[in-house]
């Protein structure tokens, strides 16, 4: 464990580093003895011999994986293959906001300012992230001056090609949004192999003052990879943020999800669509904390589970005795497919201040059978109607979901997945 | 057209259809009349391929053709339409999506192609005039959030987009107000023809007053006690059905 060495000695990130190795060397993995990981167990994913630094730069042809892409519609690209920065496969900008590297940013003296002040600042120090804080070289660096309303969304992808027998993955991004700005990001993990791919990603999002952040995670990648994924948002005063998670392929998928509501009158949205079988496992761990009054907060995530898959759900809303006035909402609800199929949901409330309006609910149930056979009195077969029945199941996550073309692909890659063709799109 | 022999159906080993025999053809509108709980509903529900029905004896047969194995949607794609008493509430889909799933995956059975996007236009402009139902309407999601009556007639305007041959209504008139009645009533009968038939299941006269039947038929335990012509559904909306319970105890 010298790699720090290696890397940023002169930098102000070298003390960061230093400080998350011991912060890892202290805790090790988490194990199902941790009350955070009691559902989700990493042995099966830490048994690879990962290599941690591909040995040679890999090159793709945009062709073969422009589907990848939300490619009907013009976007910022910040592409990574194999964790190096692909710069033919990107389209990054400087002009009037910065969208680029993690590597440049964390080095450039021009970025100082902004690393200083928000580089792993609302990231917690727990294992997982520390280990991404203490070796992550490249990610995407973000930066929205205020009164900026980014027209394009952009797209932070990260490629694996298995030309490493087993790849770790530690792609790390800073996201900050001046007051008063406006921007959309979409972010896609892929492997483009069936070797075994592990991504211990980490995201730090700032929405200052009535800055507007929409996140949009597709999580869709092949079932030998697998991807623990920490985001952390840190909300001032009157910002909006949300961050949807859709969750489809992958071996094991473990969401963090972090919302802390720094200023008054903030609104936080988590929502999430989870259709997942076979053996595949995700966890929704989930935390907003009402630090201040006046708030807001709506969970909202939707999971349908066949054959052996395992889901977690685990929403926590932690409302400070100062934050009055909070309106909190929180709902999971859950279709199994099948006899084998496990759902784990556990809401968790700890409330402090007395004039609050908290909800929560968690359902657990099969499709409705009454529902399928009115479907399928009108000539829609069993597959057609039980999908038509799974997007209407999530029908709420996707109606907040603001771009178009994200939502005609989410439908594609439901459809796709459940093997139907319903002749039009939703 | 539809012939059901000695028809005996439970569900979770309850017996509800203790041997019903029923002949529709072509052309003819039967009503089925009845107190509460005596079947009426579960009748609909087996003709139309309810799975948690299990029929136990008897047969049903369709254009001379046993359907009882077949699949809900088979039955669709033969034909067979019920509008149900309680439509299901379905988000994120709207009728005008639904309908047109619906209709090509009917084609699709019976070896047709996709309709033309431009027909299925005309079709639901068509339809839609028909039972009077405001376009604005047909882009909302599939009965979510429709008042009673709205669903009935988005019932009706299926059916009217699908042109079954044996339309069974399960008390589309429940929920109507009389305007709303009228206009549904009015749907039906314009789609009456020679080669269909319909079966009107209702505890009240008014509906017949629209839709009138050739027979109706007074179902009470599970079986089809007394059948006669349209008089006969007068009859039971001045005496009720006391006086039926007491011929068949006698």
């Amino acid at each position: 464990m010298a790699f720090e060495n290696q890397v940023d000695i002169d930098l102000p990130v070298h003390d960061v580093r230093s400080e998350a190795i011991k912060q890892f060397e202290t805790q090790g993995f988490p194990s199902k003895r941790d009350e955070a990981w009691k559902y989700t167990s990493l042995n099966s994913i830490l048994k690879h011999d990962y290599s941690v630094f591909p040995k040679r730069e890999n090159h793709i042809d945009y062709n073969d994986i422009k589907k990848y892409f939300i490619h009907d519609i013009d976007t910022y690209k910040i592409v990574f293959i194999d964790g190096k920065y692909s710069s033919h496969l990107s389209e990054t900008t400087h002009d009037g906001i910065d969208v680029c590297l993690m590597s440049s940013a964390l080095t450039k003296p021009k970025y100082r300012l902004i690393i200083e002040n928000y580089f792993n600042k609302v990231a917690t120090k727990d294992s997982l992230s520390s280990l991404n804080t203490a070796f992550s070289q490249e990610g995407a660096y973000i930066h929205i001056p205020k009164n900026k309303l980014v027209a394009k969304p952009i797209q932070i992808v990260h490629f694996s090609t298995g030309n490493e027998a087993a790849l770790l993955l530690q792609p790390r991004n800073l996201i900050v949004v001046d007051e008063n700005s406006h921007v959309q990001i979409i972010e896609r993990h892929q492997s483009l192999t069936e070797n075994p791919v592990l991504t211990n990603s980490v995201t730090e999002i700032y929405a200052n003052k009535r800055a507007i952040v929409d996140y949009y995670k597709i999580q869709n990648d092949n079932e030998n990879a697998s991807l623990i994924d920490s985001t952390f948002v840190n909300q001032k005063q009157e910002s909006v943020a949300s961050v949807h998670t859709f969750s489809f392929g992958g071996k094991l998928t473990r969401n963090n999800l972090n919302f802390y509501q720094n200023g008054e009158r903030v609104d936080s949205t988590m929502k999430g669509i989870t259709i997942i079988g076979n053996k595949q496992h995700v966890d929704h761990n989930t935390l907003v904390h009402h630090i201040e009054p006046n708030c807001e907060s709506h969970q909202d995530y939707k999971g349908i589970f066949g054959d052996s898959s395992t889901g977690v759900f685990n929403g926590k809303v932690l409302v400070d005795r100062e934050a009055q006035k909070t309106n909190a909402f929180q709902a999971n609800n859950n279709i199994l497919l099948s006899d084998k199929a496990t759902i784990n949901t556990k809401p968790q409330l700890e409330i402090f201040a007395d004039d609050v309006k908290c909800s929560h609910g968690c359902t657990i149930g099969q499709l409705d059978e009454t529902a399928m056979f009115y479907l399928r009195s009108r000539g829609v077969p069993e597959k057609e109607a039980k999908a038509l029945l799974m997007f209407a199941f999530s029908n709420n996550v996707m109606s907040s979901v603001k771009i178009p073309e994200i939502k005609q692909r989410i439908t594609k890659i439901i459809a796709t997945k459940l093997g139907v063709n319903i002749g039009f799109d939703l | 057209m539809l012939k059901i022999n000695n028809l005996h159906a439970s569900v979770e080993d309850k017996a509800i259809l203790r041997g019903i025999n029923l002949e529709v053809k072509a052309g003819e509108v039967h009503a089925i009349m009845g107190p509460n709980g005596s079947g009426k509903s579960t009748l609909a529900s087996v003709i139309a391929g309810k799975e948690e029905y299990e029929v136990t004896e008897g047969e049903i047969l369709l254009e001379n053709v046993n359907i009882d194995e077949m699949a809900p949607e088979e039955r669709a794609h033969k034909g067979i339409f019920l509008s149900f008493q309680y439509p299901v509430e379905i988000p994120g889909v709207s009728v005008t999506n639904f309908m047109k799933t619906a209709i090509n995956e009917t084609r699709k059975a019976n070896g047709l192609p996709d309709m033309p996007a431009n027909e299925m236009l005309k079709l639901i402009r068509e339809k839609s005039e028909m039972l009077e139902i405001d376009r604005k309407f047909l882009s909302r999601s599939l009965n979510e959030g429709f008042s009673g009556g709205e669903k009935k007639r988005n019932e009706i305007f299926q059916m009217a987009m699908l042109e079954p041959k044996l339309a069974i209504l399960d008390e589309t008139d429940s929920g109507l107000d009389i305007d709303a009645l009228r206009i549904v009533a009015n749907g039906v009968n314009k789609l009456r023809s020679r080669d269909n038939a319909v079966i009107v299941i209702t505890h009240y006269q008014r509906l017949l007053d629209h839709i009138v039947p050739d027979f109706v038929h007074v179902l009470f335990e599970g079986r089809i006690v007394k059948s006669g012509g349209k008089e006969l559904a007068h009859e039971l909306e001045e005496k009720g059905y006391d006086w039926i319970k007491e011929e068949v105890n006698a």
